[in-house]
């Protein structure tokens, strides 16, 4: 009875919403990208200007918001579906572009393709997506419809299908569920690919009255923002993700932990979670059905080492924010000593997919072991920047080459830094190995949780080395030994190194207790801390070898191991470009009327350099840093 | 407690009582394992110290003996190479932050990282590592005892007993990374907080970093216990 109550519910919920969205289509609609990327590049000046030129115009146009389609490269994007016309995308939009558009599209039918990026739907006159070199490699389950949908407006969410998997959870057994996240071998996708289907079946087989849910989105590597794009562009799909988990294990109360330097998402959720609340999908009797579940938005203080369950279950208790031993584990012992179930962003955005779409057809993506997709952060000397969801098994090559198109200003790619400061930089020769946990694991980096920085020959590994452990340094607890005082000790040979005076022998302590601190910490903060120097040592040994051995940086990075030097031949006397640019008048004239520099003065800024001219490029970089004789 | 189990530490025959934590079962068995946060009473062990490494059959890589609960049948090792490795390097870490001064030190001789170093055949100096540099303040505030913090090795016996114990709460963990340490509240000196002067935390203190001074020993304390 209750059942068909819900189902009932649902359609007529799901029918006004539709009604709603296609009363939108019927005039002209635009859409700008306005996740953390898209304002930051300057999305909201863009729909201000829409806004304006349209009243100033008189036109009859809708104005909406939507998050991230992953082309960060090209923020501030909009998309304007106009009637009569394909729904074309603009990229690298401004304020003078926005009123050119009103201008000529809206009011006199000229969409002015030679702006527009991509097509929506498929035309004869505009390329899509899919003629994009990456569509062949992508395939987006919790990214489709990101950038698309007002991440605001329930009734988006809902026109799509949304909360469809709800419904169909409420009509299945908890046990059902269970067994369904079991045989997708759906893996949590917070880093450490925890079978969801094992954690969720100890959290139910645990007896208490009370259990909780926690969605983890303490997202904090340098360069990763995987899960907050996802949530601040549609994060309906996670919340319905953690209503079936609820519905599955058990529970009756959940948390969203969002750190608190993402506002937008801060927001986007809690205005999610009421207007969830308002349509009966959250709260007591969902769909009128005897199966309850609230939610709430915890806001973390951006502590790294609260992305680790038990530190982050410790902030939420109000005390420190440090990690504890296990077992016990938070399935069966986690929030106020209740079992609880916590997942990443991701994750749960998963779970939606499955339980819409069936196991069976997730576990014929990606990999036997790591079925599914992986969503990376394709950042650094890459052209194509931007949030990408492939297959797992896609290779390293094919995100860096196809995907992202490959290195810029034709310089030769060296590594990729895969998993954020916990993971590992992968040289050239691993490019092949198809991604997943393991194979990831097995070359020394880790997947984390998604993060994918590309580096070139500019980079020297040792100084990569260095930033990420001067991070897991600094974000280290404190708590365990081998965390609080390995990473310092690690991190001050490694800036004697970067600086000139490492040693042979420095570099075997750096090994031994890169290791004991990987076997030895308490948690995977310093478990994990140690991969960027046991990678680069491995596949970079010679780089650290030329800094101890020649005083010598590879990449002409370390700013201890170089001087800059101004080639007298290709100098000319008709120039002094790079004079004025040098903040510490290092730079003087010489007699013969030539630009030298003062190595006493010089602060190693690079601005002479990037002023010279590039039909002098006099400016050179020399390691070691030995003055060449005139 | 559980049932009663049998297990073999070392190649001896154990009897035990199922669930209990493995280091005190060692060490009720004169089994020494290397050991400093360690409490007893704690359900939740804090695990921090990593020195109580040990090899359990089946298990892949070594685990801490103050976490890991006896069972049936349980074979251990509290000596294997990669043991010995991880106990060496957590021990130098150690020191490495420890002001390495003990002929003028108040626990001299009864200390614990001495005793480790004993047991372990560990030098009581650095063979691989930097001593860290850190500014400390001696907080002499209380006359009966001083804390030294450059003598700290972040334990937590002394919270532990202040908090749980004689539930006084004057001190606590604050900060995080190497600025961890012990204190008060706002970094006021002990005799400003609600410290009692029991002298508690002076006994469980492993190190140096809490004594007793010796003018002002408590009748019947044992120092050096």
């Amino acid at each position: 009875m209750k059942i068909a109550t819900a189902a009932e519910h649902y359609a007529g919920m799901k029918a006004k919403a539709e009604q709603k969205i296609n009363s939108l289509q019927e005039k002209t609609l635009i859409r700008v990208g306005a996740a953390t990327c898209g304002l930051a590049a300057g999305a909201q000046k863009v729909k201000d200007t829409f806004v304006e030129e349209i009243k100033h115009k008189g036109l009859d146009a809708e104005i909406i918001e939507v998050g991230c389609m992953g082309h960060c490269y090209a923020e501030p994007m909009a998309i304007i579906s106009k009637p009569g016309f394909p729904a074309l995308c603009y990229g690298h939009m401004d304020e003078g572009l926005a009123k050119l558009l009103v201008e000529e599209f809206l009011g006199n039918d000229d969409p002015c393709y030679e702006y527009a990026l991509v097509a929506l739907e498929p035309n004869d006159i505009f390329p899509t997506f899919s003629d994009f070199p990456r569509d062949a490699y992508e395939k987006k389950i919790i990214l489709e419809h990101c950038g698309f949908i007002d991440p605001e407006d329930i009734d988006h969410y809902l026109a799509r299908e949304g909360y469809a998997s709800l419904v169909k959870t409420l009509q299945m057994k908890p046990e059902e569920i269970i067994s369904a996240m079991v045989d997708s071998g759906l893996r949590g996708r917070g880093g450490a690919g925890f079978p969801v289907g094992k954690k969720w079946t100890i959290c139910r087989n645990t007896p208490s009255e009370i259990k909780y849910i926690i969605c983890n989105a303490d997202e904090g590597d340098p360069g990763a923002f995987m899960d907050r794009s996802v949530l601040e562009s549609n994060p309906h799909q996670v919340i319905e993700g953690m209503l079936i988990c609820a519905y599955a294990v058990g529970a009756t109360k959940g948390y969203i932990y969002v750190r608190n330097e993402y506002p937008l998402a801060v927001q986007r959720v809690k205005t999610a979670i009421e207007q969830a609340r308002k349509k009966g999908l959250l709260g007591s009797a969902i769909l009128d059905s005897t199966f309850s579940f609230d939610l709430e938005v915890f806001e973390g203080s951006g502590a790294f080492v609260c992305g680790e369950e038990s530190a982050l279950i410790n902030s939420m208790e109000g005390k420190m924010g440090v990690p504890q031993a296990r077992p016990p584990y938070m399935a069966v012992s986690g929030f106020w000593g209740r079992p609880t179930v916590l997942n990443n962003v991701k994750t749960f955005a998963y779970v939606t997919a499955i339980i819409k779409k069936g196991a069976g057809w997730f576990r014929e993506i990606g990999t036997e072991a790591t079925p599914g997709t992986a969503v990376f952060t394709l950042v650094g000397k890459v052209a194509n920047t931007g949030l990408v969801e492939v297959p797992m098994g896609t290779t390293l090559r094919q995100l860096v080459f196809d995907i992202g198109e490959g290195i810029p200003n034709d310089k030769e790619f060296k590594a990729v830094q895969i998993g954020g400061p916990s993971g590992g930089c992968l040289p050239e020769e691993t490019l092949d190995i198809p991604i997943d946990f393991d194979s990831l694991e097995k070359a020394g980096a880790i997947m984390g949780s998604g993060g994918l920085v590309v580096l070139d020959e500019d980079d020297c590994m040792v100084a990569i080395a260095r930033y990420f452990l001067e991070f897991t340094q600094q974000e280290s607890c404190g708590k365990c030994t081998f965390c609080r005082l390995g990473t310092k000790h690690m991190l001050d040979i490694l800036t004697r190194i970067t600086q000139g005076k490492g040693s042979l022998a420095d570099l075997d302590i750096l090994q031994e207790l890169a290791e004991d601190i990987k076997m030895g910490s308490l948690c995977n903060l310093g478990k994990t801390a140690p991969n960027p120097i046991l990678t680069t040592l491995r596949y970079f040994r010679d780089e650290y070898e030329a800094h101890i051995l020649e005083g010598r940086c590879p990449a002409r990075m370390c700013k201890d191991l170089i001087l800059y030097y101004i080639v007298p031949e290709k100098c000319t006397k008709l120039c002094n470009v790079c004079v004025g640019s040098c903040p510490v008048e290092a730079i003087y004239t010489r007699e013969d009327g030539l630009k030298a520099i003062d190595q006493e003065k010089c602060v190693k800024c690079d601005n002479c350099l990037k002023t010279c001219p590039p039909e002098h490029n006099a400016v050179i970089k020399l390691s070691p840093p030995v003055l060449p004789e005139e | 407690m559980g049932k009663k189990i049998t297990l073999t530490i070392d190649d001896r025959q154990i009897t035990a009582s199922a669930g209990e934590k493995l280091l005190w079962v060692a060490l009720e068995n004169e089994i020494y394992i290397p050991h400093l946060c360690a409490i007893k009473e704690e359900t939740r062990p804090a695990a921090s110290c990593r020195l109580c490494f040990v090899e359990v059959e089946g298990l892949s890589r070594p685990v801490t003996a103050c976490t890991q609960a006896v069972y049936e049948g349980m074979v251990v090792k509290t000596r294997s190479p990669r043991v010995d490795r991880l106990v060496k390097t957590a021990f130098e870490l150690l020191l490495s932050d420890h002001r390495l001064e003990c002929n003028k030190c108040p626990k001299n001789r009864a200390c614990e990282l001495q005793k480790i170093a004993k047991e372990r055949k560990l030098k009581l100096r650095l063979t691989r590592l930097q001593p860290l540099e850190k500014e400390v303040t001696v907080d002499d505030s209380m006359g009966s005892f001083i804390f030294d913090p450059s003598l700290c090795v972040l334990c937590g016996r002394c919270v532990w007993v202040d908090q749980q114990e004689v539930k006084v709460g004057a001190i606590g963990f604050s900060r995080r990374g190497l600025q961890r340490k012990v204190t008060t509240i706002g970094d006021i000196p002990l005799a400003e907080s609600p410290c009692t002067g029991c002298g508690r935390c002076v006994e469980v203190c492993p190190v140096g970093a809490l004594s007793f001074t010796n003018q002002a020993k408590p009748e019947g304390v044992a120092v050096n216990s």
